[in-house]
């Protein structure tokens, strides 16, 4: 399948908000995993041909940075912080029982196409650890059965909505948001989390 | 006793609604803004020299010395210099940058308003790192909502442009270089400098790079002077920063003090150790930092302080670990992470960083005999100091403390033949006390 | 302001010993300057440095600034700085000790296959592990685990990737970045898992592929052509020059047993640096195929059929056939163009001594009397334009010139000089990549109005125009060109395809000059040549040029021809050049391989390629390039020998019958020292009618293609470009957006597939050389027109 005629135009777009077009790659490639559900060669072609570079180059981009995906990613991503601080507070466990439970080994995806597994890295939310991520938004202090329950809600379609933002859209349409298309919803969520509050809350004498 | 905890990035985080420019405006938000426009751009660069801020990002360079390195400015090339923020924060254990963007992003538009008015800079740019969806939407969010008050654009009073841009997984691009070449659209690798970014950094045009806490605090400087922010802190360690405390902590989280706080006051503050188990090392500011023990409890926790106990003040990153925790696996773990994020253009950090995670596998394992930590440290001499970029010297941080601090512990799992720490037992669901004593 | 000016030169200490440089010097190559050489892998003089192997680390115990610089530093990145303080591997052991540890980082990863590595033998990895690496590994003490991939997987049909042997020092992306500008191969992946790649179905596709193998500090990149051949310790190595175009690069010839295995780039600086194209390196064998002729050969009179005959018999035939044919009605002489200085000198003299005659052209290819005159006027004894002048131009100039298909050596020292703020323009029907990777700026002219362009051009002084032969194809274009350069004072130099034109050009292989830039037709010109050569006789108006010579045998006007090395698919009318051998009464050929044209010769002589013969190629600058003969083969002569031969026996003398003894004759004939005749003044043809149907045909040889000299270069061919037809998206719009047009020409038709290009109205343009026999055999003429008809699939 090739890049069709609007993505083509929103690519270009994306290009053309930066002082030299080149710097547009990077939320490019964001575009195309929202349109291809991976970065694809027909997606590197086609931020080549708008940029003026080679494949090779833009494949080059394209395989240095951890988001961009090769392989088709589920309907979610559910990323399990493996990091020292969460792996010790049961991240390491969490990840372990995530892949019992979905049947899936490290970047893998469900057999419905729901869940793609994967550990990352410190994803800055320490405060909150163990953490898993979904698309991208945090879920903060969680458990093995926790996780467990957080996915089977994802596979059910059921509403999930992050710790700490909003209610979960697909990776895909997280991938457009990254790409700079806003989907409106920046006014979901808190503020803050506890963590985020815990110097503030000592002087509101709540010790 | 006066609590040391003195708000002021973090003071409207539990505001309603505190990340729109209503609730940040009815806070005095964007006063500072209109302050530093009654000013020269030259007096708003003095302002955050006198003030003392130091670069927030880890490295703590002096910010307006930063900016100073800046060629003079040339009215006939308006286009000239860019101001980058790095918001890419990816340090293990650094949890302060997110935080702040989402609860009140104006504050850091805010920051790069008045700073590329310092710097005459016309486009800034946020670069984030892509992992944190929601960030991102407050950040984009807020810079509509700067646009359509009038504090951005090409007609603003300030006159600037301010793109978010969002990364795409890449440790790496924490640092300044790299996060350039990333900027640009390609492999977020580092440059060589010369020539420094100040002369030619992004387009190859002059650019300051700073930190997401370093620019969110010119407006506080500005609106509270710099007089005021000097007298926080320490003789050289000026200001206050967040400390984000995690791990085997009671409250976690983020602790926004002047500098020089020490881990014990800070530990009071978060409720200490977690009940019914003792600190047995943590980082200061992240796990490129070298790790310190309970006998570094009184470390005034400023850059001069950390750095005369033998390690750095880093990103403030305080993870705590508690005797349940295995150093081993720690230091495994982020030996790991390091392998994962080296960018592979230096020898010494590619293939250095290889090497080092099979060593500790093995010793994890309870494989290898004691010569191999000697010939750890070996490895990690050819690796620090020798790559091209501070992350093999970071990569290094953690073993070679880790030897240092905890050769006994090493030497367990020689003699154990695996790991002798329970794993569960270090986990936030653990029961009270089942932890196991190693030490004994 | 005075002390704020930098001065040029510094002073430094390396180890001990001072040393001063120009300012902006890399330690690493002061470092040289006192007799030490500082291990590296990724530095290469050519390429920016980058810093990523780390393997030159050296102490700086003063930064030039009173205070040591902390960290070990990379020399290769470090320039060198007033009053530094260097220590090397040689005098510091922390210097010495992080070269050990880089080292031992290098080789964990590092398979053990050197025992079958085509850089064996001759690897810096191999060598530097050899002299400074631990005999021990701890690594594999540690039952480490080494990284593995897939071996080697080709990045094109050339060059193969051994990822495990990559230590990723980027020398091959950054060649292929800032030299050719092909940056199709790239740095991916990150970390350990690094490596060179291409993109999904995208081979790296460069004209200069080879230099990465050649370059690669390691055999990480080896080539089809050469892989598992040789070991470099069983080859000889020659120094030669490449005979592929008229750039003259220097190259190394790698040859065991009397057979060339490989041939690789020279190191001259002053030309092609440390670069020769793939052709100059891959396309070699044509000089050892099965079918070289061995023995000379003569049509017997009983059978008509070819057969060996000895040496002696074989001049007395000839000398007896071209008596008789000058006798009769006279002789042509066509000697193409990859003949050296002497053999054209000698066919020059030989033409008009043992034939007497100016009918001779070396133009093996369409060209024109306008040609020949600006030859005569423009071209010969100037050496106006050196490649260092390319640096110090402001602008250059392309009249019907594509550097990139044409002159490779030209093309890079183009990029180089455009880094460096050179602005390149060029007149040409539609911007190639080559101009695209030069920045170029095009001046769009359909073929056959290129005249009209040039005459429109302003150029200043500092401008360098630059003229391709194909300008010969267009009237009134090398007459514009002339006049361009003569009122603005700009310096003009004219770049052909091949290596021995310019050198043809200056020993009169054409029909209105003799050696020496002689006009034919002055009379002391011909005093002068009579002179030194002893003789009082000498034609004294202009011949036949190759064209008409060619219709004077047809027709029976001439009796004889005397054809060295020309490929009849090169000429203006293929199909008429062989009707002309055929009805033309005595033919002798000097050939390398059976061809059209000795089949139909009465007498043939095997000659020797380059390898086997010394001599000089001239370049376009003017430029004498001399190789020594590589291989000596009995019974292998040089055209120069056999011409001797057949004049001896004519009764006459060509007065030489070596290499020396012609270059020896040469150098006394000198240059003419009295006036250049005039430029030529032939007015710009009328402008075309713009057809809908009928398109004007644009053409021009692409580097690699089908050619004599790709005979047997295989992998080289399988590189080839492929090939399509431009047409512009008004014409593909008519054509309802076929994805493939046929062409029909008065010659023959072609199907290929269409690149919509922005090209001037109803032109098409199609590679010259993409199928065998290409444009001018099986398509069209020369400033022809074809029609055009989509093909619906």
């Amino acid at each position: 399948m090739t890049i069709n005629a609007t993505t083509y135009a929103e690519l270009q777009e994306i290009a053309a908000r930066y002082p030299q077009e080149r710097s547009g790659l990077l939320p490019m490639l964001h575009l195309v995993q929202s349109t291809e559900g991976r970065v694809t060669a027909d997606g590197i072609n086609a931020c080549a041909e708008i940029l003026g570079l080679t494949a090779a180059e833009v494949s080059g981009v394209a395989t240095f940075y951890t988001m961009y995906k090769r392989k088709p990613v589920g309907e979610h991503h559910v990323g399990v912080c493996t990091n020292t601080l969460c792996a010790v507070m049961g991240g390491d466990q969490i990840f372990a029982e995530l892949k019992e439970h979905l049947q899936v080994g490290n970047d893998e995806t469900t057999t419905d196409g729901k869940v793609t597994l994967e550990h990352v890295e410190c994803n800055a939310a320490c405060d909150y650890a163990p953490v898993v991520m979904v698309n991208w938004e945090f879920f903060d202090n969680q458990t093995p059965e926790s996780a467990k329950q957080l996915v089977d809600d994802l596979r059910a379609g059921k509403t999930v909505t992050a710790s700490r933002g909003a209610k979960i859209c697909s990776w895909r349409e997280a991938e457009r948001v990254l790409a700079g298309f806003d989907d409106g919803r920046a006014d979901e969520g808190p503020s803050a989390g506890e963590a985020s509050l815990a110097g503030l809350r000592t002087l509101d004498g709540d010790q | 006793m006066t609590s040391p905890i003195t708000p002021v990035l973090t003071a409207n985080w539990g505001t309603d609604r505190s990340w729109t420019l209503d609730a940040y405006t009815a806070q005095g938000g964007y006063q500072a803004l209109a302050t530093a426009l009654t000013k020269t751009p030259d007096e708003v660069v003095a302002a955050v020299k006198d003030s003392g801020l130091r670069g927030r990002g880890g490295a703590g360079f002096p910010t307006g010395m930063k900016w100073g390195f800046l060629p003079p400015y040339d009215d006939n090339d308006p286009q000239s210099r860019y101001l980058v923020v790095n918001a890419d924060e990816s340090e293990p254990g650094t949890c302060k940058d997110i935080p702040l963007m989402m609860a009140s992003p104006h504050t850091l538009v805010e920051g790069v308003i008045i700073s590329s008015y310092a710097i005459r800079a016309k486009q800034a740019f946020i670069y984030v790192r892509g992992e944190v969806l929601h960030v991102i939407r407050r950040l984009r969010a807020a810079v509509a909502e700067a646009y359509a008050a009038g504090h951005l654009g090409p007609d603003s009073p300030a006159g600037v442009d301010l793109i978010v841009h969002a990364g795409a997984g890449a440790y790496i691009c924490g640092e300044e270089t790299a996060l350039l070449d990333s900027l640009e659209g390609r492999r977020g690798q580092p440059r060589l400098r010369p020539p420094f970014p100040a002369v030619a950094g992004l387009y190859a045009r002059p650019t300051v790079i700073n930190n997401v806490e370093s620019i969110a605090s010119v407006p506080a400087i500005i609106g509270k002077g710099a007089d005021w922010f000097a007298g926080l802190g320490t003789e050289k360690s000026k200001g206050f920063v967040i400390y984000s405390l995690s791990g085997h902590v009671t409250r976690p989280g983020q602790y926004e003090a002047p500098l020089g706080i020490t881990l014990r006051e800070l530990l009071d503050l978060a409720g200490g150790v977690r009940h019914g188990h003792q600190l047995k090392f943590w980082t200061p500011g992240g796990s490129s930092t070298p790790l310190l023990t309970d006998a570094h409890l009184d470390v005034p926790l400023d850059y001069e302080g950390v750095g005369a106990a033998g390690s750095m003040l880093g990103t403030r990153a305080l993870q705590i670990f508690d005797e349940t925790t295995c150093v081993v696996r720690a230091v495994l773990r982020w030996s790991e992470f390091y392998k994962h994020e080296s960018c592979g253009k230096c020898t010494p950090c590619r293939e250095g960083t290889w090497w080092l995670v099979q060593v500790l596998t093995r010793l994890e394992a309870g494989n290898g005999s004691e010569a191999d930590l000697d010939q750890l440290l070996d490895q990690c001499e050819n690796i620090a100091g020798r790559s091209f970029c501070a992350l093999g010297d970071g990569a290094t941080s953690p073993v070679v403390s880790s030897v240092q601090l905890f050769r006994e512990e090493y030497l367990a799992h020689l003699e154990h033949g695996g790991c002798p720490f329970d794993a569960a037992a270090s986990t936030a669901w653990a029961p009270r006390r089942q932890s196991q004593e190693v030490h004994a | 302001m005075s002390d704020l000016v930098k001065k040029d030169k510094v002073t430094l200490t390396i180890d001990g010993k001072p040393v001063t440089v120009p300012a902006g010097t890399l330690v690493i190559r002061a470092a040289e300057q006192v007799g030490v050489q500082v291990p590296r892998f990724c530095d290469h003089p050519l390429l920016a440095p980058v810093g990523a192997c780390r393997q030159c680390l050296v102490e700086v115990p003063d930064g030039g600034n009173g205070r040591p610089i902390p960290k070990p530093q990379a020399s290769c990145t470090l320039t060198c700085a007033e009053g530094m303080v260097v220590e090397t591997q040689v005098t510091n052991a922390v210097a010495e000790k992080a070269q050990r540890g880089v080292m031992e980082l290098l080789l964990i990863n590092h398979p053990l296959d050197c025992p079958v590595c085509d850089k064996g033998g001759e690897c810096p990895l191999q060598n530097q592990a050899m002299s400074n690496g631990q005999g021990e590994s701890r690594f594999a003490a540690q039952e480490g685990v080494k990284r593995t991939f897939e071996k080697p997987i080709p990045i094109s049909p050339q060059i193969l990737l051994d990822r495990e042997r990559c230590i990723v020092c980027q020398r091959c992306t950054r060649f292929a970045a800032e030299i050719p500008g092909d940056p199709g191969i790239a740095l991916i992946q990150r970390g350990a898992s690094q490596q060179i790649g291409t993109a999904t179905d995208a081979p790296f596709d460069s004209y200069f592929s080879g230099n990465i193998v050649q370059i690669c500090p390691v055999g990480a990149l080896t080539s089809a052509d050469y892989r598992f051949r040789a070991r470099p310790f069983d080859l000889v190595s020659s120094p030669s020059i490449a005979e592929h175009d008229s750039c003259g690069a220097a190259i190394r010839v790698d040859h065991r047993r009397g057979k060339v295995v490989r041939r690789l780039a020279g190191n001259d600086p002053e030309v092609n640096e440390e670069w020769i194209s793939d052709k100059d390196r891959y396309a070699f064998r044509y000089q050892r195929p099965a079918a070289r002729l061995t023995h000379p050969l003569v049509r017997d009179a009983e059978s008509g059929e070819l057969r060996a005959a000895s040496w002696p018999e074989a001049f007395t035939v000839a000398a007896r056939g071209l008596a008789a044919a000058k006798a009769a009605s006279g002789v042509g002489v066509l000697t193409g163009g990859r003949v050296t200085g002497e053999d054209a000198y000698a066919y020059s003299k030989f033409a008009r001594v043992a034939l007497g005659t100016n009918d001779i052209d070396f133009r093996a290819r369409p060209h024109s009397a306008e040609e020949a005159a600006f030859l005569a006027s423009t071209v010969a004894l100037a050496s106006d334009v050196s490649y260092a002048d390319l640096d110090r131009a402001r602008v250059v100039l392309l009249l019907g010139l594509e550097p990139e298909d044409e002159a490779g050596t030209l093309f890079l020292r183009l990029r180089k000089a455009v880094a460096a703020g050179l602005e390149v323009v060029s007149v040409a029907p539609f911007a190639s990549r080559g101009l695209r990777k030069l920045n170029g700026r095009l001046v769009p002219a359909a073929p056959g109005e290129e005249a009209i362009a040039i005459a429109a051009l302003e150029v200043d002084k500092d401008t360098i125009v630059l003229v391709g032969e194909r300008l010969a194809t267009s009237p009134g274009a090398l007459s514009a060109a002339a006049a361009l350069a003569a009122r603005s004072g700009a310096r003009l130099a004219w770049v052909p395809r091949r290596a021995g034109d310019r050198g043809a050009v200056e020993t009169g292989c054409l029909p209105n000059l003799l050696p020496g830039g002689r006009p034919v037709e002055e009379p002391a010109a011909r005093i002068d040549i009579g002179e030194a050569w002893g003789i009082t006789h000498l034609p004294a108006t202009d011949g036949r040029d190759g064209a008409a010579i060619l219709a004077a045998a047809a027709s029976g006007e001439l009796g004889g021809l005397v054809i060295g090395g020309v490929d009849l698919d090169d000429l203006a009318d293929p199909a008429a050049a062989r009707a002309a051998i055929e009805a033309a009464g005595f033919v002798v050929s000097l050939e390398l391989t059976e061809t059209d044209v000795t089949r139909a010769a009465d007498v043939v002589f095997p000659v020797a390629p380059t390898t086997e013969k010394a001599g000089m190629f001239v370049t376009w600058e003017g430029r004498p390039r001399t190789f020594a003969k590589i291989f000596d083969v009995p019974g292998s002569l040089a055209d120069l020998r056999v011409l001797a031969g057949i004049a001896d026996e004519m009764g006459t003398t060509l007065g030489f019958s070596t290499t020396d003894g012609a270059r020896a004759e040469m150098e006394q004939v000198g240059p003419w020292d009295g006036a250049r005749p005039a430029a030529p003044t032939v007015a710009p043809a009328h402008a075309r009618k713009v057809l809908k149907t009928k398109l004007a045909l644009a053409t021009w040889k692409q580097l690699v293609g089908h050619g004599s000299l790709l005979e047997d270069a295989d992998v080289l061919l399988e590189t080839q470009r492929p090939a399509v037809a431009r047409i512009n998206a008004e014409t593909h719009e008519m054509l309802r957006g076929s994805s493939e047009v046929t062409l029909t020409g008065d010659r023959g038709q072609v199907t290929l597939p269409v690149e919509v290009t922005d090209l001037p109205e109803g032109v098409v343009w199609v590679p010259a050389n993409a199928w065998p026999g290409g444009v001018l055999a099986t398509l069209s003429g020369p400033g022809g027109s074809v029609s055009v008809k989509g093909v619906q699939r």
